[in-house]
């Protein structure tokens, strides 16, 4: 690598000691599954101390959200810095001190979207970890055709009037607010009647119930509103404007599942994965081999778009790039994965089994592959019909 | 740290290339030199020189415009495009490298002529029919103060036209290099009719002397002047096949908007606009991997092995895809003489191959990822 600059240099520096200074021991095994995460919010039972700690110290000097404005819980990063943060924390093998859909989807949103007021009100408390938000998007009859939202707000002067049934409400019985895209004119064209709001989950009338998953696990729930009353300054963006708030939101969230496949190639190595097997299948390595080829190609593909992003070079479609391609190799890496174990991943107990059945639905969340090559096909390559 | 994005000279780099190349050597420039029975244009490698590619990896001081790798992937990437023929890769980029670890006066004269488009050079290194450098068999044996070599090399690309030669032989402890005129008594060349109607030629040496002058390098010591020639050759052929892809993939997704069938652009068919999204992601992401090899090359070239297989391994892959599409999507068309994909899809087979295939490269990554 080229020699950093000198001020980039000083704060990898300062960010080393600190973060060699702060980061408990028990936080530096770089886990990152469903048990080792911190979700924050309102009701979360910390795991150890050592994750509490963790999490307040990086808190207090906003790295759980690195590149947000520090007005607003973050530490103001530029890109460069963010990659030096990402490359430090890795080298340390650091767990991320705090994850959730408040980060990676409301934030963005709001940070684009939202009033001064509503920024401050809502985004320190993502940064501290104090509010878990979950996404009330897809309907039973608005899955693909996600426009197609029949839940609705009506507009009762001083506040909205909020009914209807939500579906694959991540975590839903775990948060304390949700984003909902909502119906507030029903005579519009259906992408121009919606509204993006802001629901306490807490407010009467507000139910969740889980879904079990093929998994095992159940990580979505359904989500019913019956006479919701919604103060009216939680709308995002104007009313029945929603749908830009929403597309919006979608490139982030598929970065950020886009993502879980990209990291696979920063992550542990299919090699020792298959070496770990004790496998001697040429097969199975000819297959990984390929598969490893492919998720560091993809890897640098998402280092690629955030500079082009930077160098004002952004592709709008780019995340749908991503989401089908991190996805589908996710999907692919934990197939091998399975391989690689034979029959011991087959028992539940031995935990490869629900991640790899969990994979199945990254295809699905957020845009089905489908939807994305639809996408490509008619905003990329401006394929009709 | 390297950005994975192109700066604005290698943006004005490509564009210059694009806007010369697509009036100097469109597709049916090849489609020319194959009919008439060439495999060279050197009145098109003279342009080429007069505007610094043939000196884009050569220092200032020996004539050379020293633009870096990443510039050198741009302008293969732009060559690809619509297969343009040219003694680049050979003598610009693996020559020049090659060239460029030797720092003596003569290395320095080498590298001026060609810079100025004076000499080509050609590598012949392959014996059998998979690239395998490690593994050279051909002899030399010790003559007075010099050596003698015998053997035979196959699929020296660019060997029938070259002005000289890069030599790879096995000497008493090793491999060494031997930078040879391509005239010189004992070698007897012999071009091969290729599928992608360019250079590769069968090389005979029958007793051909060569002294310590001939020497590139380290005798015994091959691979520390080879090596990284090699890296820079795969990175630009690598980058060469992304062009050749983008551009077969650029003609399909056109005729799949012209095309008409059962009354409407055969584009509409989602069966085909999903292979076509498919084929546009895998062009992207070999993108990256080319741009991230340029980078490597120019800014740590210790550590650029892994970047460089990678980006040879994706890049192949793709290209395969994008011409098999190509003429899928064409429909029979695809299949004739006439039309161009055919070209495409004879070239994308043969820069498989050269330097190493799929395979070879992608045990590189493996070995380097802990296979």
């Amino acid at each position: 690598m080229a020699e950093e600059d000198g001020a980039l240099a000083a704060f990898r520096d300062e960010l080393r000691s600190w973060l060699e200074a702060n980061c408990p021991a028990d936080m530096r095994d770089g886990r990152n599954d469903e048990a080792s995460i911190c979700w924050g919010g309102k009701n979360w039972n910390f795991a150890s101390e050592a994750q509490r700690t963790w999490l307040q110290r990086c808190v207090s000097k906003g790295y759980t959200v690195p590149t947000w404005p520090v007005e607003y819980g973050g530490a103001g990063l530029s890109r460069d810095q963010e990659k030096v943060f990402h490359q430090e924390m890795r080298r340390l093998n650091a767990r991320y001190p705090l994850q959730s859909f408040g980060i990676w989807m409301l934030g963005p949103a709001l940070l684009h979207f939202g009033t001064h007021e509503q920024k401050l009100h809502y985004l320190p408390p993502i940064a501290r970890g104090e509010i878990r938000w979950c996404q009330g998007y897809s309907e039973p009859g608005a899955g693909s055709d996600l426009a197609n939202v029949q839940s609705r707000a009506e507009d009762k002067g001083d506040h909205w009037l909020v009914n209807g049934q939500k579906i694959w409400t991540s975590y839903a019985d775990q948060a304390d607010w949700i984003f909902a895209l909502l119906r507030t004119d029903r005579e519009a064209p259906k992408h121009k009647g919606i509204s993006f709001i802001l629901l306490d989950m807490t407010s009467p009338g507000v139910t969740t119930r889980p879904i079990k998953l093929i998994s095992g696990a159940s990580p979505f729930c359904e989500t019913f509103f019956d006479n919701v009353e919604v103060p009216r300054e939680q709308v995002v963006g104007e009313v029945n404007r929603g749908w830009d708030v929403a597309k919006y939101l979608l490139t982030h969230e598929r970065e950020m599942i886009s993502a879980a496949g990209g990291t696979m190639g920063s992550g542990r190595a299919l090699g020792a994965v298959l070496a770990d097997s004790g496998s001697t299948d040429t097969v199975l390595r000819a297959d990984a081999m390929r598969a490893e080829v492919d998720g560091l190609a993809v890897a640098l593909t998402l280092e690629r778009y955030k500079d082009q992003a930077e160098a004002g070079q952004g592709a709008g479609d780019a995340s749908a790039m991503l989401k089908y391609m991190g996805t589908e190799l996710n999907k692919r890496n934990l197939e091998l994965v399975m391989a690689a174990g034979g029959s011991d991943a087959l028992i539940w107990e031995d935990g490869r089994a629900p991640n790899w059945l969990r994979t199945k639905a990254n295809s699905i969340e957020g845009g089905t592959s489908e939807v994305m090559l639809s996408i490509i096909s008619k905003r990329v390559l401006g394929l009709s019909g | 740290m390297a950005k994975l994005v192109r700066t604005e000279e290698e943006v004005m780099l490509a564009d210059a290339a694009r806007g010369f190349l697509d009036q100097a050597a469109p597709v049916v420039h090849l489609r020319g030199l194959r009919d008439a029975g060439q495999t060279q244009d050197r009145a098109l490698w003279s342009e080429m020189a007069a505007m610094g590619w043939a000196g884009v990896l050569i220092p200032e001081e020996a004539g050379g415009s020293d633009m870096g790798h990443a510039a050198a992937c741009a302008l293969a990437g732009e060559m690809g495009k619509t297969l343009v023929t040219s003694p680049f890769l050979s003598t610009a980029v693996i020559a020049a490298t090659a060239l460029r670890q030797v720092s003596d006066a003569r290395a320095v004269q080498a590298l001026a002529r060609i810079a100025s488009g004076e000499v080509t050079y050609a590598l012949a290194i392959d014996e059998g029919a998979k690239f395998a450098p490690e593994a050279t068999q051909m002899q030399t044996r010790a003559d007075g103060n010099g050596f003698r070599l015998n053997g035979e090399k196959r699929f020296v690309v660019d060997g029938a036209n070259a002005d000289r030669l890069l030599v790879l032989a096995r000497t008493d402890a090793g491999l060494t290099l031997f930078d040879l005129p391509a005239d010189r008594d004992g070698i007897t060349r012999e071009g091969q009719a290729m599928i992608d109607s360019r250079d590769a030629a069968r090389i005979e040496f029958s007793d051909v002397a060569a002294t310590g002058e001939d020497v590139l390098g380290q005798v015994d010591d091959a691979m520390s002047v080879l090596a990284p020639a090699l890296r820079a050759g795969q990175a630009a052929l690598a980058a060469e096949m992304a062009g050749l892809a983008a551009g077969a993939f650029g003609m399909t997704v056109e005729y799949l908007k012209e095309r008409k069938q059962f009354g409407v652009p055969i584009g509409a068919f989602q069966a085909l606009q999903h292979r076509a999204a498919h084929l546009w992601c895998e062009c992207e992401v070999t993108a990256s991997a080319i741009l991230n090899a340029g980078r490597m090359l120019d800014e740590d070239p210790e550590n650029a092995a892994l970047a460089v297989s990678l980006a040879k391994a994706r890049a192949t892959d793709t290209a395969q895809r994008a011409v098999q599409e190509g003429v899928q999507m064409h429909g029979g068309i695809g299949m004739t003489d006439a039309f161009d994909m055919g070209f495409y899809m004879k070239r994308a087979r043969v820069g498989a191959e050269w330097l190493g295939d799929y395979g070879y490269h992608a045990n590189i990554v493996a070995q380097a990822r802990g296979f």
